[in-house]
């Protein structure tokens, strides 16, 4: 009845376009992923849009008014910088650095110790194990999400972690994505991370500015996690905020017995998409997702998350907390599928968030999607003030407001850092946490 | 073994596809040709005698139906509708408005006996006036007997069919019809808009509660034939109606296209309460069959202090797609929301609510339970939303799903938008099926598996029944019994 609408490209996707045909050929080459076919796709689809349901509330097309040039490949100026940051950073395991979306081998420490090796995206790519290349590609999921076209075709680098099967890594391994932010430019990076039978490990991802300049990066992170095997996972960024526009990705893949726990930290008033997607392939595993959003200004952060349960006896856990300022908005959406079959699942979804401005907003939306009978899935989503009547009981016993405000606020973000990584981590977040609150009290 | 013998005669007894109100009533009836145009538009508003303005109004809402798309967000899954396969008129013949009921032709009342209809309409269809019920009866898609209207009209209450009040007020129809869900809504209220046949019209004036519950009596006759209802009730300033909506529809192979607008205005004050059970046929058991049943329903509290309360017993139906809403526009307006849907056999309902805060210190409630059992998906979809300046906004939200047997699925989609911080929104969702420690705890006190789940279910839904008036109650009790069985043992 009616035509089909042909798309027009608005002036990020026709840049792309663009600055793909003069990368092509250039650094890209001599992967064995077919970055034309991935990026042919992501031409077909554009850029998500607010009528696809999973960006409803995130309408990427309209929010990103320009796309940058990719990053270039790190000089001796931006190496030295990175190195000066480097100096301060205590490093105890294996970190792995990577500059403006580039592998660094010589700026990072222990790339094999014990248990543990790590190798460059674009080694692998070039390479091989053909199985591990299979698993970099994530091309189901690609079908359905054109950023991540856009990210098979960008991808400047990342890096392949492998702990061996049984090997049980206490010291966190880093990853360490900096970003040069001398020139407004864009970082495209995607990693896995293996953790072999019986193994476990933690993984910190930290994301770091040492400029101001615009950036825009997409990041996109494989977890396997197979039978048996433990992994925690710890996302956070710092340094400058202002104009950065991210989008990252995490798939995460669990085998029987497998547990995972995996946290991110956003904070500032930057544009932030997660999406997660998390799948449950073996029995009786436990997968556990957490976020803190602390978000002022105009910042938008969008948590989206798909838990699917393909196995009997999973336990999914999700808890997201949101404290909105200003005029942000925040954004989280769950959806938990039970596949036919993957009975005596446990399912149980929470996110909650809390105002301190009038301005600011919050869209929830959590999903079951439940196609087997003996389970038991549940979520809730809540967004109010803080508690009128706590902020009274700490006032009237002589606290500042806003210092009561920020105890309470403390204590609701406290909850999803519980039980995450180590206690030196935990640490680290509950401070960065407390900074950013001390922050608003000046 | 005579006991299992025995279930399995039960649960045959009371297949789905032996669906206890398939029949067809042969009443001669006067239709229009197959198939939609401008052409048809107008010979609905000819036959129905309307004003050029409301001719002109159903032509836009066609014409803007030509350029419209028919959603496929709703999880559920059909074969494409071929519009101009179907009528889109047919009225029964020699019912040009009847005024007693000795006017009605004799084979309706049989069919409402044969019904056994739950709120006695029928009684009072054959004259039995000490119920308190009124009836505006739609058989088929032009209302046939209005009972109580005197008794009404000394309260100054209205309630015709809807092709009357274009004529006897028309002032009011033209100024609220398409008021709460515009001609350009969406797809099916377009189309509703473009070739609704009659519906219920009333208004209560201000300061007014309503002597009796209003009822409506739909049932899709003819074959192949769309029933594009419209009903539009308002509520002056201080005013009070309870209005009742139920449904029995006979069997048909072939699909049957319902897309009802159901309008609510509440002024300052006003209270409307509108309940509604569906038990329309659902199909076969393998799905074949059954009615689709796309509706658009929205509530309009436009003054102060006003309230709207929807209440659905949702069983019947191949295909559901109904979310009654609330604009809650005026300040510490109110807006209710009970639901229970029950999907058996291979039924799919997609039905929920949209509760949008406007006005300052607004409240909404939801509370939705859905069952599944056999091959059918239950999706719950709602929207609670609160603009910038709706001020202390509040929702509560609690919708729960409860799945019998291993191949039905059910599915809760909620979209919480709050945009105020003084918004204080609370959502919870589960999903679970019947726990073993009830069941065993049932059958050991003597109860059958059946007897044990349709307890139990009674239980589960029970926030739900108490909100039903009375004669309504007592019929949803039985429904869920009946629509439940068979799907256990």
């Amino acid at each position: 009845m009616t035509a089909e609408i042909t798309r027009i490209n608005t002036a990020a996707e026709s840049k792309l376009i663009e600055l793909f045909g003069a990368a092509k050929g250039g650094v890209y080459s001599g992967a064995s992923l077919d970055r034309e076919a991935a990026f042919a796709r992501f031409a077909k689809s554009g850029l998500p849009h607010r009528r696809i349901e999973a960006w409803h509330y995130t309408d990427l097309r309209s929010i990103l008014r320009d796309a940058y040039a990719p990053t270039v490949a790190p000089t001796e100026d931006t190496v030295a910088l990175a190195r000066t940051r480097l100096a301060e950073m205590h490093v105890e395991g294996t970190r792995v650095v990577i500059l403006d979306g580039y592998f660094q081998a010589e700026l990072s420490s222990n790339l094999e110790q014990p248990g543990v090796s790590t190798r460059s995206l674009i080694d692998v790519l070039g390479g091989g194990p053909s199985g591990v290349i299979d698993r970099l590609a994530v091309s189901a999921l690609e079908a359905q999400e054109s950023v991540l076209s856009l990210n098979a075709a960008f991808m400047q680098g990342g890096a392949v972690v492998s702990v061996a099967p049984g090997a049980v890594v206490e010291t966190p391994i880093e990853l360490l994505f900096l970003t040069s932010g001398q020139r407004a430019g864009a970082v495209t990076t995607r990693s896995l991370v293996e953790v072999g039978s019986g193994a476990s490990a933690i993984v910190v991802e930290r994301h770091e500015a040492l400029g101001s300049a615009p950036s825009q990066s997409n990041h996109a992170l494989i977890l396997s996690v197979y039978d048996k095997a433990s992994l925690h996972h710890v996302t956070m960024s710092s340094g400058a905020e202002a104009a950065t526009q991210t989008v990252a990705s995490i798939i995460a893949n669990l085998g029987a017995d497998a547990n995972l726990v995996s946290f991110a930290l956003v904070t500032g008033f930057g544009f932030v998409r997660r999406q997660g997607f998390l799948t449950f392939n073996g029995a009786h595993a436990k997968g556990d997702l957490r976020g803190i959003s602390l978000l002022d200004h105009q910042g938008h952060a969008d948590t989206t998350l798909v838990v699917t349960h393909k196995a009997t006896h999973c336990e999914s856990r999700e808890l997201f907390k949101h404290i909105l300022d200003d005029e942000a908005t925040g954004v989280f959406q769950g959806k938990v599928i039970v596949a036919p079959g993957a009975q005596k699942t446990d399912g149980k979804m929470m996110s909650r968030a809390i105002f301190l401005a009038d301005g600011a907003t919050m869209y929830n939306k959590p999903e079951l999607e439940i196609f087997a009978d003996d389970v038991v899935c549940g979520h809730g989503a809540t967004a109010g003030f803080l508690n009128e009547e706590q902020l009274f009981y700490l006032r009237a016993r002589g606290i500042p407001e806003k210092e009561a405000q920020a105890l309470l606020l403390e204590a609701f973000a406290a909850e999803a850092i519980e039980g995450v990584g180590t206690d030196a981590i935990r640490e680290v977040l509950t401070e960065s946490v407390g900074r950013w609150l001390r922050q608003r009290q000046d | 073994m005579p006991a299992v013998q025995e279930t399995v005669d039960r649960v045959k007894e009371i297949d789905v596809s032996e669906y206890k109100y398939g029949f067809i009533t042969d009443i001669e009836s006067d239709k229009a040709p197959k198939g939609l145009s401008e052409d048809i538009v107008r010979f609905i508003s000819a036959k129905k005698n309307e004003p050029e303005w409301l001719t002109e109004w159903r032509l836009g809402a066609y014409r803007r139906w030509l350029t419209m798309r028919e959603p496929d967000w709703a999880r559920v899954d059909y074969p494409p509708i071929d519009y101009q396969n179907l009528y889109y008129y047919s009225a029964p013949k020699g019912t040009a408005g009847p005024k007693t009921l000795a006017d009605v032709d004799p084979e309706l009342l049989r069919t409402y006996e044969k019904l056994g209809i739950p709120l006695r309409e029928q009684e009072v269809l054959a004259g039995v006036q000490e119920r308190r019920v009124a009836v505006d009866a739609v058989f088929d898609s032009v209302s046939v007997a209005t009972t109580f209207k005197d008794e009404l009209a000394k309260a100054g209450v209205i309630f015709c069919p809807i092709s009357e009040a274009v004529h006897s007020h028309p002032e009011l129809v033209k100024h609220y019809l398409g008021s709460v869900v515009p001609t350009t809504d969406n797809y099916f209220a377009t189309l509703n808009s473009a070739v609704f046949s009659d519906g219920s019209f009333v208004y209560i004036p201000p300061g007014v509660r309503c002597p009796m519950e209003l009822s409506t009596y739909f049932r899709i006759n003819e074959q192949n034939t769309g029933q594009f209802e419209r009903t539009l009730i308002i509520a002056d300033k201080g005013s009070y109606v309870s209005y009742l909506e139920g449904c029995t529809a006979p069997k048909r192979d072939e699909n049957q296209l319902h897309a009802a607008v159901v309008e609510l205005v509440t002024l300052d004050d006003a209270e409307i309460k509108y309940s509604t059970v569906q038990n329309w046929y659902p199909g076969d058991a393998e799905g074949k069959g059954g009615i689709y049943n796309f509706v658009t329903k929205r509530g309009d509290c436009r003054g102060k202090n006003s309230k709207i309360s929807w209440t659905q017993v949702e069983t019947g139906s191949a295909i559901t797609w109904k979310y009654p809403s609330c604009i809650l526009r005026g300040d510490n307006s109110r807006g209710e929301f009970y639901s229970i849907a029950i999907s058996n056999g291979r039924q799919q309902v997609d039905s929920g609510t949209k509760m949008i805060h406007l006005g300052k210190n607004t409240t909404s409630r939801i509370i939705s339970k859905g069952i599944s059992a056999g091959h059918s998906q239950n999706t719950y979809r709602g929207l609670v939303s609160a603009h910038r300046k709706a001020d202390n906004a509040r929702n509560f939200t609690n919708c729960d799903s409860l799945l019998i047997g291993e191949h039905c699925g059910a599915h809760t989609v909620p979209y919480i938008e709050a945009k105020t911080s003084s918004a204080q929104f609370e959502h919870e969702a589960t999903t679970s099926k019947i726990s073993e420690d009830q069941m065993f705890y049932c059958r050991q006190r003597g109860l059958s598996d059946e007897e044990a789940t349709a307890l139990i279910v009674n239980g589960f839904v029970r926030d739900v029944l108490q909100q039903l008036p009375m004669e309504f109650a007592v019929e949803a009790q039985k429904l869920i019994a009946i629509s439940l069985e068979g799907s256990v043992g």
